[in-house]
This record gives structure tokens, C-alpha cells and sequence, in this order.
């Protein structure tokens, strides 16, 4: 079972606080971020990869895209 | 679909844009170190519609109408045009006031600060010095759980707005155009001297605003988050955009022969080294609560975003009261209200920042 953020709505940088803070906090291996705009795309799929994680697809739902990830 | 001006090389290659073409419209007839000043520039527009009357700083400045709309052009080619808003707007605004008002303590924001870097001018280490500390204050507010809360999406129309009003600009200036040494033309009032009187040609401004516009919009170049992501996540990203802003505007000065270093009679600055600094630390405190700066919140307002569009008319009522209330610096010094502002501003921006915040953001 993967721990999902909603990060949607937000504006920048809450999206990748979220990350970041669930990365920092939680045991979990795998992770999925709901975000509604491709800049915050672009910022949590960048903030994933630079702490070693690997983004292993993102899904577009509408307005929405869901960034799925799991620890590198 | 890959976005190459987000990557590493695509955000450099913008800023390297940016510095030469801002240094390119002082060659063009842009006042010094002021190729683009994003506050200066929305300032001078507000002198321009007669919201203050400061005559040596009215200008209907095209550059700022290029950033939306070229940032609108990109939003809808890329379909990124995504109105939306209701993100605590009363907060926002607020917010533009004050960074404006700090910003011209120091007499420019952190885009003409890299600039006045960038030709030389001392104080502006202040004024980036009093940056990285807003910034930094900031930070600290995003750490212990601050928000302004979710954005939700608006009908269409409502992300035209922005983009209409400052075409309304566009066709204003048009009809209006500015008459050589007179103060109004029209509607419109211009600058018979000083920074006001000082512009390169319309298509110029408006062709290079339109161009910084496009480009900023798809690689969220940010002055404001390159400081926050490297002090809050140690990530480099925005900030190469930044450096290589000020590096190419620092060559392309030394090509232009408008590099003139010094701390003294540098232009349109003056030398309180307190105030530079304390005028900055308002405006990028500002700018890190309300998520952008300057530049940023015109690139978004051009797609729709209705947050960042009551941020910027902030910032038109912030130049207001600061030309009006002898809160704006001068070459001779601070204004005789200024201190005080910034002293009211930092305490109403980290009022926002302690007592904005919304719970349970994680869902799981």
C-alpha cells in the first residue's frame, strides 16, 4: 500500500515541502503525488530524482497528474 | 511531452537571455541597471494611469505587458492555461503591496538588484544581501506549516482578465503615445525627465517583454525561488537561472561599456547600506510568502493564475502609496516615510506568516 499526497491547488514550493517531508519522515518505498499543473510536475518529479528516488510513471487524470514513486 | 527549457541547460540558456537582453534595453534607451526592474516598471505604470503623480516616474512600461501576454501566448500553445485562484486573495494582496513598498526602499526588485550587480553597482550586495535574509524568514515560515491554502479552479473567463487588462494598457499607450519632453499625452502621463523619460522604442520593449515573457513561462525562471529552493532543499536549479542572469548582463554591460563599479552616484540608487538591506529583506520576505517574485507572479497571472493577478495589483496600490507617502528612496536617500513602512511591513508580513496556515494537508 503506497502513501498518496494530495498536493493539488497548492502553489509553489508546498507540493515539493509535502514531498520532501514525507520522503524525510515516513518508512514508505513507494509514493504517490496527486498535483494539478505541470510546473509542480516538473518540481516534485526533479525533488524525487535528486534524493534518489525513481519515478516510475505519472498518470494524467484531466487537470490532474499523478506522480508515482518508489526509493532508489 | 519533454519541457527542455526545464531542464538544467534550458533554465541557464533563459537566464543567459534575460542579462543580455535586459542590458540590451539600456543600449536601447532603458534607464541604467534597469533594463528590466519588474517593480520599477509596474511603478511606472502606476504613475502612467495617474495613481501617483510622481512626475520623473510615469511610464507605460511595455516590457510588463510582454510578460503577461507572452506568457499567456506560452500557456495556451503548451495548454497550460489553467484558470484558477482563491488562495486566500486578501493575503496576496496584501503581500504585493508591502513587497513593493520594500522594494522601492531599495529602488528595484531582486530582478534590477542582479542587475545593478551586474553594472557594477555596490549597494545592489546590500539589497541581495537583504534578499537571501526575506527569503531566509521566509523559510522558516514555510517549515512550520505555512499556507495560504488550495487554489481551485475558475470558469475560463476568469483567466482572461489579467491579459485583457493589460492589453486595455497596450491599446491605451497606443492612443495615447508619448509626445517628446511632455508630461501627459492624453489619458497618459509620461516623464519629461528622469527614469520615466527614459525608454527604448515601444516595439523594442514590447517584442523583447513578449520574448522573456514566453520563455520565463515554460522554464519558471524565478529570482525569488532561486534563493528559496537552495536555502530550503539545497536545490541549485532556479538559482543557475539566476547566476546566469547576472553573468551574461555583466558581460553584455562590459560589451556595451555600461559596466561602472562603485558604490557612489551609481544611477537611479542611492547608499543607505541599513536601508538597501532592510528594504529587501521586506520585499523577499513578501515574495517567499506569496510563492514568487515579481517577475513570476506576471508569468503566472498570464496563465490564468488569479492569485498571482491580485498580488501584481498589489504591487500597483503598493507604487501608489509609496510615491504618494514619501515612503520610495531616492538617489538623495530613503524617504521620509520609508523606515516606517518597512518597519509596519515586516511586522504585517510575519503576522501573515505565523498566522496563515492550514491543517492536514496529507491524505493518505
Amino acid at each position: 500500500m503506497s502513501r498518496t499526497l494530495d498536493a493539488r491547488g497548492l502553489s509553489c514550493p508546498q507540493p515539493v515541502l509535502l514531498t520532501m517531508d514525507e520522503i524525510k519522515s515516513s518508512g514508505e518505498s513507494k509514493l504517490i503525488i496527486i498535483v494539478d499543473n505541470e510546473a509542480s510536475r516538473e518540481n516534485v518529479s526533479r525533488a524525487l530524482k535528486n534524493q534518489g528516488w525513481v519515478v516510475t510513471g505519472i498518470e494524467e487524470n484531466g487537470p490532474d497528474y499523478k506522480i508515482m514513486a518508489t526509493r532508489g | 511531452m519533454k519541457n527542455v527549457f526545464a531542464t538544467r541547460w534550458g533554465i541557464i540558456g533563459v537566464g543567459a537571455i534575460i542579462g543580455v537582453l535586459a542590458a540590451s534595453l539600456q543600449y536601447f534607451g532603458n534607464p541604467a541597471n534597469m533594463g528590466v526592474c519588474v517593480a520599477c516598471f509596474v511603478r511606472d505604470i502606476t504613475g502612467a494611469v495617474g495613481l501617483h503623480r510622481a512626475g520623473v516616474v510615469q511610464y507605460m512600461r511595455p516590457e510588463i505587458i510582454g510578460f503577461v501576454l507572452g506568457a499567456l501566448a506560452a500557456a495556451l500553445i503548451f495548454k497550460e492555461f489553467k484558470p484558477r485562484g482563491g488562495s486566500a486573495p486578501i493575503a496576496r494582496f496584501v503581500l504585493g503591496v508591502f513587497a513593493m513598498i520594500g522594494a522601492l526602499v531599495f529602488l528595484g526588485c531582486p530582478w534590477r538588484a542582479m542587475l545593478r550587480l551586474a553594472g557594477g553597482d555596490g549597494n545592489a550586495i546590500l539589497g541581495i544581501a537583504g534578499l537571501v535574509g526575506g527569503v531566509w524568514i521566509g523559510t522558516l515560515f514555510l517549515k512550520g506549516g505555512y499556507s495560504l491554502g488550495r487554489a481551485k479552479a475558475f470558469p475560463t473567463a476568469a483567466g482572461w482578465i489579467m491579459p485583457l487588462i493589460v492589453s486595455g494598457f497596450l491599446l491605451l499607450m497606443l492612443l495615447n503615445p508619448p509626445t517628446s519632453g511632455e508630461g501627459q499625452s492624453g489619458v497618459l502621463f509620461y516623464s519629461a525627465s528622469g527614469p520615466g523619460a527614459m525608454f527604448a522604442p515601444l516595439v523594442v520593449s514590447l517584442a523583447i517583454g513578449l520574448f522573456i515573457g514566453f520563455l520565463a513561462q515554460r522554464s519558471r525562471f524565478c529570482t525569488m525561488g532561486a534563493i528559496r529552493d537552495l536555502v530550503l532543499f539545497r536545490h541549485i536549479h532556479l538559482l543557475s537561472g539566476a547566476i546566469a542572469l547576472i553573468v551574461f548582463a555583466f558581460i553584455a554591460n562590459l560589451v556595451l561599456g555600461q559596466f561602472n563599479p562603485g558604490f557612489e552616484n551609481q544611477p537611479v540608487a542611492h547608499t543607505s547600506h541599513t536601508w538597501n538591506a532592510l528594504g529587501m529583506v521586506l520585499a523577499g520576505l513578501a515574495f517567499a510568502l506569496a510563492g514568487g517574485c515579481p517577475g513570476r507572479q506576471l508569468f503566472l497571472s498570464g496563465e490564468g493564475d488569479g492569485d498571482a493577478a491580485i498580488f501584481v495589483l498589489g504591487m500597483i496600490v503598493g507604487a501608489a502609496f509609496s510615491h504618494n507617502f514619501g515612503l520610495a528612496s531616492s538617489p538623495a536617500g530613503v524617504g521620509p516615510h520609508g523606515i516606517s513602512a518597512v518597519i509596519i511591513g515586516l511586522a504585517v508580513c510575519i503576522g501573515i506568516g505565523f498566522f496563515m496556515k492550514e491543517k492536514k494537508l496529507i491524505h493518505s
